[in-house]
Order: structure tokens, then C-alpha cells, then sequence
């Protein structure tokens, strides 16, 4: 079977849900480096899997409950020392809504 | 020799007897950063005041004699993917690269209660997605035992640090190799605990169904000491379990007669460096020796791994990776409107590899594919884990090599990612499965390097695989090996 190839169109559809700008050439690399991953992963179609249930996480999930009460120590300026741009005590981010 | 070369166990003798104070420790220590690091590069921050003032707390400490604690005065070092309140966490990516967190890791909390020095930062492949450290944005860390090496990934840097004594022991986090991988590569010992033996909370996400938090250190003892210390439920991470945590450290000596160690075929194929190869059934006729079954066991679907590996943490990565949008936090790039800022930012913040998986990942979960990747991936998921399953009614621990070959050069294997996640391939089944393993230096290849030997355990059995470590290593002196005894 030749090399697989993602398509240009395929590649630059899966960078939009992903929020990636994606240059020229990343876009092309990218189309041949997941083509050649996809193919590697084409064995797990030689398994017979029916009726074998997903395995989503090593332990079985609990319910983990607690005491509802309060333990958040509020911290609003450690929190918005890291922000791009802040206004007073706000983030500031590029306007929403036209 | 240097105090820096101390173990965990005898640098806290050593502060007990009153021979050294953490002060002179922690100067040690700094030193051989000082001397060594600008070479090995195994720092990303090195926290010298901070230090310092934790160092002065811990000898106040250690004078009033009221803390029994092992870690008390002793210098460590983190993987700059965990929380360190008021510290430069950057995840070695540069969407990260000014971050400050507001508050510590669960793990690094209790370090810090434990009266730990954290010296510094260290190194690692971008949001720890890499088998070399080459993946940090910032610079890669050099091998100790040769610089034109990798120190393996993604861990790298707490790996090299430990083996070049720029700290007395370290911490990693484990996806897929992670700690192992890097501790084979250095000659160190690396613990990765089962899922949900140590609290995940504030470590950043890469795959959140395998992510875990173990030991980097000289010796077994060390891992068993620094494993209690972290491991225990956390009300903050939902996944770590209720279990007690047992003393690891009064469980090491009891040797391996009676026990019976699994060698699984599937792990002695073609791609093996014959020197490894060699080296570890060397260690297996040890243990045989010392009185352990050795029974030979299949682990039929090993050779699916790979593959399930990298659809499963791919697709948890491009979700846990959506956060980063510029916002809140994190690189924020110039654009016109919202949706340009998001893209650019993360264009502008995320490296090459990071960009790759989140492409995957994104893919496998996207409208027409999540059934033919993730989907199947998860369900041969579930064989892999009955594998083990079935593998442990019949022996009580796996040994096998850690890593195919040892540390490969700079630049080897960055043109193809396939080739470089195929390094991962004895340690990654681990992940997907839950379990706990550890790695330790079982030899030297013709070159010098070291060669890991991997102990893979029940679901939170972590003593018995210390038990065994512990076995080899008291019979056997490669973990005694400095980078500098190299011939």
C-alpha cells in the first residue's frame, strides 16, 4: 500500500476545531507525518474486538462526595497576575460580540 | 566527594548526626549546579534564595529535633510541569513561559510540609509529550554519561539531575515512559505508582487517564522513601484512591525466594540492542538466583501498544490542551478579532510535537473518526489490561527491559515521530493498564551506558516491585556508578 497522506483540505479542517493557524508548510508536513501515524495505527483493524467493552480508566469511577463547604482560599490577584491584559480587577479579552 | 552525591536515606543521616546542616547541603548541591548545568542544561529555573530560606527552616527544624521526617533539609528537584506557588511553572512550552501559579501541587505541598529544600525546576519535552527532552521549547538537556545523548523524555531533566548530583532526588511525571524511559537513559532509578496512588492536582494535564506523579532518585531506598511521602488519597484529585499507604521502606528486605517473576516473550523481539538484551537476562538469572520462579508468560497483544497509546493520550491531550486560549493566562497573541487570537495564540505558543499530537488527538475525536480510533483504541485498551490480568494469576511481578536501546544522540530521531514513540514501547502498556513499575540500572553497554531493567507490578503492589529492585540491587553495584567513572 502506498504511504497514506492526509488531504490539504482534511488537514486544514481538523486545525480549525483545533484553534491552530496552521503556516503553509506546517499544513504539508503535518498531511504527511499524520498520514504515516494513521497508517501505523491501520493494525488494530486486524483485532477482533466485537462485544470487548471500552476501557476508559484504571480504576472503576466512584462518586466522590464531600462536606459541602467552603475551602477555595480566593486569591483574585495571584489569579490575575498571570493575565495578558487585566483592568482592575477584570480580565481583559478582545471583544466578543459584534 | 561532594555532599551533592548523596543518597536521600544518607544525606537525611547525615543532617540527623548533625555531620552537615541543610545549609551546607543545599550550598552543595547549588555548587555542582553551578559547575555542571551549564553543560547539561538539566535546570529550567533554579530557585537559588528560595532555597537558601527553606534550607535555614529546615536546620531551625532539624535543631529542635521535633520532625521525624526523611525529606526534612533535603534538596530536591521538580519537572516544571508541577505547581509551584510563586515559581515559574512553564511546562517547558512558551505559552507557559511567564506562568506563576497561584498555588502548589497537592505533591508539591506535601514536599513542602515534609520540610523538602526545592532547589529548582526541571527540564522536559513541552507539556512532557517526547522520549528526549529535545521537545522543550527553551533548550535540550544533555546525558551526564555523554553529552552528545539525549537524557531521555520526557523527564529528562529530573533524570540528568539526579545522575549529575545537581539535586539529591527528584520528581517526574510518567504518561507513557516518562520517568522510566529517562531513568534507563541515566542510570537512575524511576518509580511510576499506579493510577491514582499519588494526587494528580496541579500537575498539568497531558493525558489525564495515564498521567502520574513517581520518584527519580539514586537508589531504591530513595524511591521507596520519596513514594510514601507523596502517595495518599487527596480530596482535591477525584481519581486518586482511598487506599492507606503502606510503609514502603520497612517493606524492602525479605529478598524475591518463592517469588515468581513473569518474563513475557512478547518483550525479547527484534529491535532489542543485543547489550540490553544481554544485560537483562543477566539481571533475571540474578534474581533466579537469589531464589525467584522465573515463569515465562505471554502478553499477546504488546504489540498493539503503540498505537492504542498514542490515539488515547492524543485525544486527552487536544482536550486538556483547549485551555490554553490566551485569556486568562499564557501567550496571548496580537489579532483582529477573538477567533484569530485564539488561533494565533496557540500557533505562536505551542512547538512542533505538541502541534502534532493536538492535530491527532483532534482528528481521532472528530465527527466520523471517534468510533474507528478512539473508540477501537479504548477496546483494545481493555485486552491489553486483560493481558496483565491474566499474565498476574500466574506470577506475582513482570521483569523486563525498560527501553529497547540505550540513550540514543541528539537529533537521532526528531525527523520521525513515529520512530521516536517506538522507543516508548516497553512502557507504555504499563500506562494504558494502570499499573505500577519501576526502572534501575542493570548494566552498561560497551560504550558506557546504562541499561534499565523494568519491574512491572499487581495494581498497587508497589512494595513487592521495590521488594524485588531492592533484591537486585543490594547483590549487584551498577547503581553505585557515577557519569564520571565512565571508562
Amino acid at each position: 500500500m502506498a504511504q497514506m497522506k492526509l488531504s490539504r483540505d482534511e488537514v486544514q479542517r481538523v486545525a480549525l476545531l483545533a484553534r491552530l493557524r496552521l503556516t503553509a508548510s506546517e499544513e504539508e508536513q503535518l498531511a504527511e507525518q499524520l498520514g504515516a501515524i494513521l497508517e501505523y495505527m491501520e493494525q488494530l483493524n486486524q483485532l477482533d474486538i466485537t462485544g470487548v467493552e471500552p476501557f476508559s480508566h484504571a480504576n472503576d469511577a466512584v462518586t466522590a462526595l464531600r462536606e459541602d463547604k467552603e475551602v477555595n482560599q480566593p486569591n483574585a490577584d495571584a489569579l490575575l497576575a498571570n493575565a495578558p491584559e487585566r483592568d482592575g480587577s477584570f480580565f481583559k479579552v478582545p471583544k466578543i460580540i459584534e | 566527594m561532594t555532599l551533592a552525591a548523596l543518597t536521600l536515606h544518607a544525606a537525611s543521616d547525615t543532617l540527623r548526626r548533625r555531620e552537615c546542616s541543610s545549609v551546607e547541603l543545599t550550598e552543595a548541591v547549588l555548587a555542582r549546579i553551578a559547575a555542571s548545568d551549564e553543560n547539561i542544561r538539566a535546570y529550567l529555573t533554579v530557585d537559588r534564595q528560595g532555597a537558601r530560606d527553606q534550607a535555614r527552616q529546615a536546620d531551625k527544624l532539624l535543631s529542635e529535633n521535633k520532625s521525624d521526617s526523611p525529606l526534612l533539609g533535603v534538596p530536591l528537584a521538580l519537572k516544571d510541569n508541577f505547581l509551584t506557588r510563586g515559581l515559574k511553572t512553564t511546562c517547558a512550552s512558551k505559552i507557559l513561559g511567564d506562568f506563576v501559579p497561584p498555588y502548589d501541587a497537592t505533591t508539591v505541598a506535601k514536599l513542602r510540609n515534609a520540610g523538602a529544600v526545592i532547589v529548582g525546576k526541571t527540564n522536559l519535552d513541552e507539556f512532557a509529550m517526547g522520549s528526549s527532552a529535545e521537545n522543550s521549547a527553551f533548550h535540550p538537556t544533555r546525558n551526564p554519561w555523554d553529552g552528545a545523548r539525549v537524557p531521555g523524555g520526557s523527564s529528562g531533566g529530573s533524570a540528568a539531575a539526579v545522575a549529575a548530583d545537581e539535586c539529591i532526588a527528584a520528581l517526574g511525571t510518567d504518561t507513557g515512559g516518562s520517568i522510566r524511559q529517562p531513568a534507563a537513559c541515566c542510570g537512575i532509578v524511576g518509580l511510576k505508582p499506579s493510577y491514582g496512588r499519588v494526587s494528580r492536582y496541579g500537575i498539568i494535564a497531558f493525558a489525564s487517564s495515564m498521567d502520574q506523579v513517581g520518584p527519580m532518585t539514586k537508589d531504591v531506598r530513595d524511591s521507596a522513601l520519596l513514594l510514601e511521602a507523596i502517595a495518599g488519597h487527596d480530596p482535591a484529585d477525584a481519581t486518586s484512591v482511598q487506599r492507606p499507604v503502606p510503609k514502603y521502606s520497612e517493606a524492602l528486605t525479605g529478598g524475591v525466594k518463592g517469588l515468581r517473576l513473569g518474563v513475557p516473550r512478547e518483550y525479547f523481539v527484534a529491535g532489542m540492542a543485543p547489550e540490553v538484551e544481554q544485560a537483562v537476562r543477566r539481571a533475571i538469572a540474578e534474581l533466579e538466583k537469589q531464589g525467584a520462579r522465573i515463569e515465562d508468560i505471554s502478553l499477546p497483544h504488546t504489540s498493539y501498544a503503540v498505537a492504542v497509546y498514542y490515539i488515547i493520550a492524543t485525544a486527552e491531550a487536544s482536550s486538556n490542551l483547549a485551555r490554553y486560549d490566551g485569556m486568562r493566562y499564557g501567550h496571548r497573541a496580537e489579532a483582529a478579532d477573538l477567533n484569530d487570537t485564539y488561533m494565533l495564540s496557540r500557533e505562536e505558543g505551542f512547538g512542533a510535537e505538541v502541534k502534532r499530537r493536538i492535530m491527532l488527538g483532534t482528528y481521532a475525536l472528530s465527527a466520523g473518526y471517534y468510533e474507528a480510533y478512539y473508540l477501537k483504541a479504548q477496546r483494545v485498551r481493555a485486552l491489553i489490561k486483560r493481558d496483565f490480568d491474566q499474565a498476574f494469576a500466574s506470577c506475582d511481578a513482570i521483569v523486563t527491559p525498560t527501553m529497547p536501546t540505550t540513550a540514543f544522540k541528539i537529533g537521532e530521531k526528531t525527523q520521525d515521530p513515529l520512530q521516536m514513540y517506538l522507543s516508548d514501547i516497553y512502557t507504555i502498556s504499563v500506562n494504558l493498564a494502570g499499573l505500577p513499575a519501576i526502572s534501575l540500572p542493570c548494566g552498561f553497554d560497551k560504550a558506557g551506558l546504562p541499561i534499565g531493567l523494568q519491574i512491572i507490578g499487581k495494581p498497587f503492589d508497589e512494595a513487592t516491585i521495590l521488594r524485588v529492585a531492592y533484591a537486585y540491587e543490594q547483590a549487584t553495584e551498577c547503581h553505585t556508578m557515577k557519569p564520571e567513572d565512565r571508562g
